[in-house]
């Protein structure tokens, strides 16, 4: 770009050009622009990240670019044109010559990018038998084992021969990134190519991108997660309601950001901040204090414990009639106005644990006492009148409203029912609604109608509706766009203080988890790997598992060094 | 019940209000024709031209013209007086029969999936083993048993077709019973019961109407089905299937006998599936 | 972990499977058996007068005596758990009793009649998947005025009552056009129209469940992945939306088979034609029991057979699914 600094690589002609590139849908009348208008142009070995949440018209500009943004789109640019071939206009069978073979184009979550029903192999193989590349059977199923050793798949005839399914997330991402490098296209464009996979599978994929660009292969990282971005992008691109809000070389952008929306975004990454300090700029609503203040003051030891679990342990047939352990022997306390975060990676039976503490599954071996009392071994019954003191914030915070209700009748659900005098019920009503920073309109919309934000905080309204001691959350904050989840971080623990909660908080993001737990346990494959207070688990881990998890965390490389991207060790900015 | 229950209410109304007013087209035609049948049920003699039972063997077996809209029978009857006299029996017989195999089929499928276990198994083997026959050989051994009759058609036709939609609601209520809401309700510490009659009845029997709508005119194909072959109301009745038989054996002569009731059935029976699969569509949209 | 490697492999086998599906198909069957048997004891009236009535053609009230004998031919004196027993037991050597009105196996008169019937309604299933995939293939996701019009007239077809779509043919090709003989009997003509009849509505079932699934197929990611692979729209209808869209499709077959059964009876009456139709639309207003309720046994047998295939046929076309 035109900033005047130091050019890592010789000057080349680009190899993208985008000149005002507008993408709406509809017809003129109810025309919706997704794209305003936005400007790039790309060179060999360098990478384009374009960062900005749902809605933002990222994807939609990245399926532009190969041709791909719908049937009912409609793509204008002053210029868009490949190694000066103008792309703009381009019949149908000429896109397909440059789709795949020109360039290759990576979705994300590779579980539904690839095809279910067909075979690793077939799948990878299909653009060079479509782009005519081989000639011979035996030849086919050479090039497809070379491109599966290429992205790191290991043993890769047999992975050829399997499903997607048989994948684990990191393969499956890994076999799709290989299908589209398949043709050897100058251009790989990956939209999301992380979201859908673990830590530690998520660095792994990373590393290949950054290996594809020191190929001199050019890449176009399409991200809502600006840590993801950060280790391998060249140029920063930050989108907003389809129009671009800034750009600009990343090691600028990451340090220094101009725009306050950008700002809000590099603030809203937990890692990239203090622990316990807030995320996001809103201001919440509070109404006066009330009631119960927990002694916060007080040393974690003498507050009285609320939840204690004793060897947890939970199997669960297989569709195939295989028993698996999904928690195998896990012993852990909540005390009184502590938060306790669980993280580990997906099947490492952190939700099976939590629907233990909820009573909702039973467990085989082992119990959980709930403020000094019985609780899972007690009949359902009997647990019924105290189910109160115990709330629960799901991941899916849609799925977990009837769909018929409105906002309104949902919380007044969850009050207890001694509140019965209906003025009170409805005062109540506002006032929680109020708590978590929503509008009173909003009580007679369906959960439907809302954002995801808003549903989130009407979830956490219901949680705290009845009073609760205990909120168990379940990857409450992993469905939202990262200044939605500051939000909501920050209005729970806002909460904490304000109605005097204790968390059992389940996450697999260890920053998030970093951001709001007093202590950690980290959990793999059903058992306790490592548990403390949280500096000490992030400062100094005792498990391998648990340092290699910390390790693989993206976290934002502020001090950005172009065209050194791939050596910069990680280092975590506390 | 609080003010959030009649805010829920008034909505609705708001929404009914709202789905008049974007009705499609073709819907709407779907349902004047179905305004056109319900007429000819309540009061026929407002659209008729002649008196359905009036025999004029002069006029027999005459091609639709001027004076007979839609042709005559073998003993001059005219053929669309006689179509709006059946209405109404077809009509009934329709209601009756979704009515009843809508409600075995809610009794067993809901029994079935709330009650889980051996239970379930119990009532869906039942339900499985009657879905194995055949809809028309289950109502033929329905009208073996107790012999042609309007009664019979009804019941004939409504156990023929409930276990089909026993499996649907079913499969309905067993997929709500896991839904998040559900388990958010049981966190709360709501009593089964009251998370059944608040939460998973009324969302399974949402898609019901849709169903239903569909199933009357399905119902009518059946019962009118059985008549065509001659198990059905005995003919003097001026009923759509009965006609259907009537004409079975002049239709090389006097195709009309034939076409012209069929045409009614399908006519009746495509404009409820048109109208249902519209609340269909409207109701995944929302939900 | 040897141990429940185990358990997989014996679970997983093909032959366990099997065994377990003919199990629960034999269940059907003698569910279905005694379904039949009750239908029998539950006739109102008294069944030997019935038969009486139906073997002489007249209706008036037998002598004591008579129905004495007829009871003890048939059993009817006998405890009904015996009577069970024994309907049963007959039934396992193929038995499934005398027609009242024939005086002949019910076995013997099914098994001369099922040919053509089950001609009818394979000729018509194959028939309804040629013409439901290539009306999906086309017009699935399109949204120009054929693709409305197909779409239309399937709505059409899986509505309309069979026997009217089948007498509009009639009077079309074999009265009006006369390129197919009126009364069909059993040539390779006469099966044209009769098969295109009960066709015609299944095809429109098919294709509207097939043609929902296509559409959602279309929008999926790896539709998307395929074609920034450089495919082309048909190569990715054909090679990858296809097959998952055929998937609910050949669940439906085997409820498919119910409806054609259905549609066959009414169809054979239209075209006049041989088959299990006419035999059973003449035995239940003879209310000759016997003949119907062997026809129900024969159908769930043939229900439990059509199922078999069809989950053979799904995992053939979905390799996710292991024999389970």
């Amino acid at each position: 770009m035109s900033q005047g600094r130091p050019q890592p690589v010789p000057q080349q002609p680009d190899l993208l050009t985008v000149d005002s590139l507008r993408v709406s849908f509809g017809r003129a009348i109810d025309e919706k622009p997704v794209v305003r208008s936005i400007s790039f142009s790309l060179r060999p070995g360098r990478c384009l990240a374009i960062v900005g949440e749902s809605g933002s018209g990222k994807s939609v500009t990245a399926r532009a670019l190969i041709g791909l943004a719908g049937r009912y789109a409609n793509v204008h640019a002053r210029q868009l044109s490949f190694d000066g071939t103008n792309l703009m206009g381009l019949s149908d069978r000429a896109w397909r010559g440059i789709r795949g073979n020109e360039i290759g184009f990576v979705l994300q979550d590779a579980l539904v990018s690839l095809d279910p029903l067909r075979r690793i192999g077939k799948e990878i193989g299909e653009g060079l038998l479509l782009h005519g590349a081989v000639s011979s059977r035996e030849e086919l199923a050479q090039r497809v084992i070379a491109l599966l050793k290429l992205v790191g798949v290991p043993d890769p005839e047999t992975k050829a021969k399997q499903l997607p399914h048989q994948l684990s997330g990191g393969q499956r991402q890994r076999a799709l990134i290989a299908s589209a490098l398949a043709l050897d296209p100058r251009i790989l464009i990956a939209d999301e190519p992380t979201t859908a996979l673990d830590v530690t599978a998520q660095a792994h994929v990373l590393s290949l991108l950054e290996e594809t660009k020191t190929r001199g292969k050019a890449l176009i990282l399409i991200s809502h997660d600006l840590a993801v971005v950060s280790r391998v992008a060249d140029e920063i691109l930050v989108m907003r309601e389809g129009e671009v809000v800034e750009r600009g070389n990343a090691g600028q952008i990451l340090k220094d950001p101009e725009h306050p929306y950008t700002k809000q975004l590099l603030d809203a990454v937990p890692s990239g901040r203090p622990r316990g300090s807030r995320l996001s700029p809103s201001t919440i609503v509070r109404s006066p204090a009330r009631q119960t203040q927990p002694e916060v003051q007080s040393p974690p030891k003498s507050r009285p414990i609320l939840l204690e679990a004793t060897s947890l342990v939970k199997r669960f047939k297989g569709p195939d009639g295989t028993l698996r352990t999904a928690v195998d022997g896990v012993s852990f306390e909540l005390r009184s106005g502590e938060t306790l975060g669980i993280v580990g990676e997906s099947g490492s039976g952190k939700s099976t644990m939590a629907r233990m503490v909820l009573a909702l599954e039973e467990p085989d071996e082992g119990a959980v006492q709930f403020a000094g009392r019985p609780w899972t071994a007690l009949a359902e019954r009997e647990r019924r009148a105290r189910r109160r003191s115990l709330s629960m914030i799901y991941q899916d915070p849609l799925g977990s409203f009837d769909p018929r209700w409105t906002v309104g009748r949902i919380i007044s659900d969850s009050l207890s029912s001694d509140v019965e005098i209906r003025r009170k019920r409805q005062e109540r009503v506002i006032e929680l609604i109020d708590l978590v920073g929503l509008s009173q309109a909003l009580l007679d919309r369906r959960p439907l109608e809302l954002s995801g934000g808003q549903r989130q905080r009407v979830a956490i309204a219901r949680a705290i509706a009845p009073n609760p001691a205990v909120i168990v959350c379940d990857e409450p904050v992993s469905a939202l766009d990262v200044s939605i989840q500051a939000q909501v971080l920050d209005l729970l623990g806002d909460l904490k203080e304000h109605v005097g909660v204790s968390y059992l908080f389940i996450s697999h993001d260890l920053s998030v988890v970093r951001q709001i737990s007093d202590r950690v346990i980290v959990m793999r494959r059903g058992r306790i790997v490592d548990s403390g207070a949280t500096e000490e688990i992030f400062r100094n881990p005792e498990s391998e598992y648990t340092k290699s998890l910390i390790a693989a965390m993206p976290r934002l490389v502020r001090d950005h060094q172009i065209g050194h991207s791939a050596t910069i060790l990680e280092e975590g900015i506390a | 019940m609080s003010m959030f229950a009649e805010a829920t209410e008034s909505r609705s109304l708001k929404e009914v209000l709202a789905i008049v007013r974007h009705v499609p087209f073709r819907v709407a035609a779907c349902l004047m024709i179905i305004g056109l049948f319900a007429l000819a049920a309540v009061a026929p003699k407002v659209l008729q031209t002649h008196d359905p039972l009036a025999i004029d063997l002069r006029s027999s077996l005459q091609s639709p013209s001027i004076a007979h809209w839609l042709g005559t029978d073998q003993l001059g009857r005219d053929l669309y007086s006689r179509v709006v006299e059946g209405a109404g029996q077809s009509l009934a017989i329709g209601l009756g029969a979704t009515a009843l195999s809508m409600s075995i089929a809610i009794v067993f499928g809901v029994a079935a999936a709330l009650s889980g276990g051996v239970c379930d198994s119990i009532l869906s083997r039942i339900v499985d083993v009657l879905f194995a026959i055949p809809t028309l050989l289950l109502a033929l051994v329905f009208v073996t048993v107790f012999g042609p009759s309007v009664l019979t058609e009804v019941i004939a036709v409504g156990i023929g077709t409930a276990p089909g939609y026993a499996r649907m609601i079913r499969g309905q209520v067993l997929a709500i019973k896991e839904t998040g809401y559900v388990e958010a309700a049981k966190v709360l510490g709501h009593p089964f019961p009251r998370i059944v009659w608040r939460h998973i009845l009324p969302n399974a029997m949402n898609p019901l109407t849709a169903m239903m709508t569909i199933g009357v005119g399905q119902a009518i194909i059946w019962a009118s089905g059985l008549a065509f072959l001659g198990l059905g109301v005995a003919p003097p009745a001026p009923e759509w299937g009965a006609l259907l038989n009537a004409g079975r054996n002049y239709v090389i002569y006097a195709w009309w006998l034939e076409i012209i009731p069929g045409l009614a059935v399908t006519a009746f029976a495509l404009s409820l599936t048109i109208i249902g699969r519209h609340l269909q569509d409207r109701l995944e949209g929302k939900t | 972990m040897m141990g429940s490697d185990a358990v997989k492999i014996v679970a997983h086998h093909p032959i366990v499977w099997f065994t377990r599906r003919i199990f629960s198909g034999v269940v059907v069957v003698w569910a279905a058996a005694t379904f039949a048997f009750l239908i029998q004891c539950v006739l109102p009236g008294d069944r030997a007068q019935i038969i009486i009535n139906a073997t002489s053609g007249n209706v008036g009230l037998a002598s004591s005596a008579e129905l004495a004998a007829i009871n003890a031919k048939y059993g009817f004196d006998q405890p009904l758990a015996i009577q069970y027993g024994k309907y049963i037991l007959r039934i396992l050597h193929g038995d499934l009793g005398e027609s009242y009105q024939q005086h002949r196996p019910v076995a013997g008169i099914i098994a001369e009649q099922i040919g053509p019937t089950i001609i009818l309604a394979v000729t018509a299933l194959l028939l309804a998947w040629i013409i439901a995939i290539l009306t999906t293939l086309f017009i699935a996701g399109r949204d120009n005025m054929w693709a409305k019009l197909l779409n239309d007239t399937q709505v059409f077809f899986a509505t309309a009552p069979p026997y009217w779509l089948a007498t509009i043919l009639l009077v079309v090709f074999a009265v009006k056009l006369r390129i197919f003989p009126v009364i069909g009997g059993s040539s390779p003509a006469g099966l044209i129209l009769p098969t295109l009849a009960l066709a015609l509505e299944l095809s429109g079932f098919f294709g509207q469940v097939v043609q929902n699934e296509f559409t959602r197929v279309l929008e999926q990611p790896f539709v998307a992945s395929a074609r920034a692979r450089g495919m082309s729209d048909f190569g990715v209808r054909l090679r990858h939306v296809l097959r998952h869209a055929a998937l609910p499709g050949i669940t439906l077959s085997g409820w498919a088979l119910g409806k054609l059964l259905s549609g066959a009876i009414l169809i054979e009456v239209v075209f006049a034609r041989q088959g299990l139709g006419g035999v059973l639309v003449a035995a239940t207003s003879s209310r000759d029991v016997p003949i119907v309720s062997g026809a129900v046994l024969i159908s769930a047998g043939l229900f439990v057979l059509v199922s078999l295939i069809v989950d053979l046929t799904y995992r053939l076309v979905d390799p996710r699914i292991k024999l389970t």
